[in-house]
């Protein structure tokens, strides 16, 4: 069973409905006994980073979360739930993250070399950079659905693919041993979506 | 590179999708689910979904049909009609949605926008506009395009970016329903002072019109069209191949 923890940010609708469509049991849970007892973890989450971490923090779920991690349980961070994988934030001031993928989340904006739009949103095409479990039933170049300002940087011995826009390198996927993230959302991403929750759910 | 998107817009009566009527009058209606699969299945990068519904009973069946679909389909929902609170915004998406357009109900109270942007995030907010040329000016009209507001378009989409919208759904009045094109001057008169996403809509009889749409104006980010893609006049996996081969970057 899949856990998706809930610390109240997003709508879980779409991400719990795409791992019953795959056949994947899920639960959407707070509950610390079921996190633990869990065969993997989704961390999900929307928003702004610090108010994000905040409400994690509050849930009093880190603990349980890292020690999980320690486990060699599989965990997927989703959008805002990968970036909070990561050492720091500097959305709106700087940040401490999880720290369980050495790197930073940066703004968008400054590294682009085209005056293009921000956020990055939209289908982008995935460019393969190292190899990754989550990726087995996916082929290079394949799309999937973007929506944010912020990416992981400095990160690259654990970027797993990556998406160009606007002239720069965007890191769309991380993992580091059993730590997986992806900046874009597997739940909107069409059939490439559904392969790589499949993928992370037959992660043993 | 981000591609170019192609939206396909269902209008929604009572939990069921109403076609509009084919060359013969007749009204033709289906399940939301099964175009909404075929749409998918084609290639559609992203669904609107326009509830035309009156009645608190089609409300209902609306949120159902909704459930359904994004049970089964899994690329970005936008869902627009009769977004007028945050309760509004609060039931499409428990049902699934992730984007809620608005239109009268923000040019009726203008902070819906931010108070929907606070709450939920500005990529879940859209603002939709419809747009006629009055003496020469680009006006914004309200309640499905039946009343003129006589506030300026340009001046309106500025507004609704800067009360925190995400992305802005233009349609032309003009244009709609004529089949001879998107409103190019339109479009790049209004996208000239925007940094958000914009959706071109009205006017899409041929694939040609997106190709003539994404060359003339680079700012329009996805074309929106519902009658030609209803009734197959244009495959959208042949538009989207069609593009593709012309230059425009394309989700094939």
């Amino acid at each position: 069973m899949i856990a998706v923890i809930d610390y109240g940010v997003g709508n879980l609708f779409s991400l719990s409905a795409s791992l019953k469509y795959i056949g994947a049991e899920s639960a959407v849970t707070s509950d610390r006994a079921v996190i633990e007892n869990s065969s993997a973890i989704i961390l999900p989450g929307v928003g702004a980073f610090a108010d994000a971490y905040k409400k994690l923090e509050e849930s009093g779920l880190i603990p349980v979360l890292l020690k999980q991690v320690g486990r060699g349980k599989p965990v997927l961070g989703i959008c805002l739930g990968m970036q909070l994988l990561f050492e720091k934030s500097y959305e709106y001031g700087e940040h401490a993250g999880l720290g369980l993928i050495p790197g930073e989340v940066c703004p968008i904006a400054p590294d682009l070399k085209e005056r293009l739009k921000v956020p990055h949103m939209g289908w982008n095409s995935l460019c393969f950079k190292r190899p990754s479990p989550l990726y087995k039933y996916l082929s290079d170049g394949e799309y999937v659905y973007f929506v944010h300002s912020y990416y992981a940087k400095n990160c690259s011995d654990y970027t797993t693919a990556s998406c160009l826009y606007g002239g720069a390198e965007l890191t769309a996927s991380a993992g580091r041993g059993n730590v997986f993230g992806t900046q874009f959302h597997p739940e909107k991403s069409g059939a490439a979506g559904l392969k790589i929750l499949r993928a992370f759910s037959e992660i043993k | 590179m981000l591609a170019k998107r192609i939206i396909p817009c269902l209008d929604v009566r009572d939990g069921m999708v109403v076609k509009g009527k084919n060359f013969g009058g007749i009204r033709e209606v289906e399940t939301p689910v099964a175009l909404a699969q075929k749409y998918n299945l084609s290639g559609a990068d992203e669904l609107v979904f326009y509830d035309i519904t009156a009645s608190s009973e089609g409300r209902a069946l609306f949120s159902d049909a909704l459930k359904a679909v994004a049970s089964c389909i899994f690329i970005p929902l936008t869902v627009g009609g009769g977004i007028n609170s945050l309760d509004d915004f609060d039931r499409v998406l428990k049902c699934g949605a992730d984007k809620v357009s608005v239109n009268t109900g923000a040019i009726r109270d203008p902070s819906l926008i931010g108070r929907a942007a606070k709450r939920y995030g500005n990529q879940c907010v859209v603002l939709s506009m419809d747009v006629k040329r009055v003496d020469g000016k680009f006006t914004v009209f309200s309640h499905g395009g039946r009343v003129n507001t006589g506030i300026c378009a340009e001046e309106w989409a500025y507004r609704g970016q800067e009360e925190g919208a995400g992305e802005l759904v233009l349609n032309s009045i003009d244009t709609d329903g004529v089949k001879g094109g998107f409103d190019c001057e339109m479009l790049q008169k209004v996208c000239a002072r925007l940094s958000i996403p914009v959706i071109a809509s009205g006017g899409a009889g041929k694939k040609e019109d997106f190709l003539q749409l994404f060359k003339e104006v680079p700012q329009a980010d996805a074309g929106l069209a519902a009658s030609v893609f209803h009734f197959g006049e244009i495959s959208i996996g042949r538009l989207k191949t069609y593009l593709a081969q012309n230059g425009v970057e394309m989700r094939l």
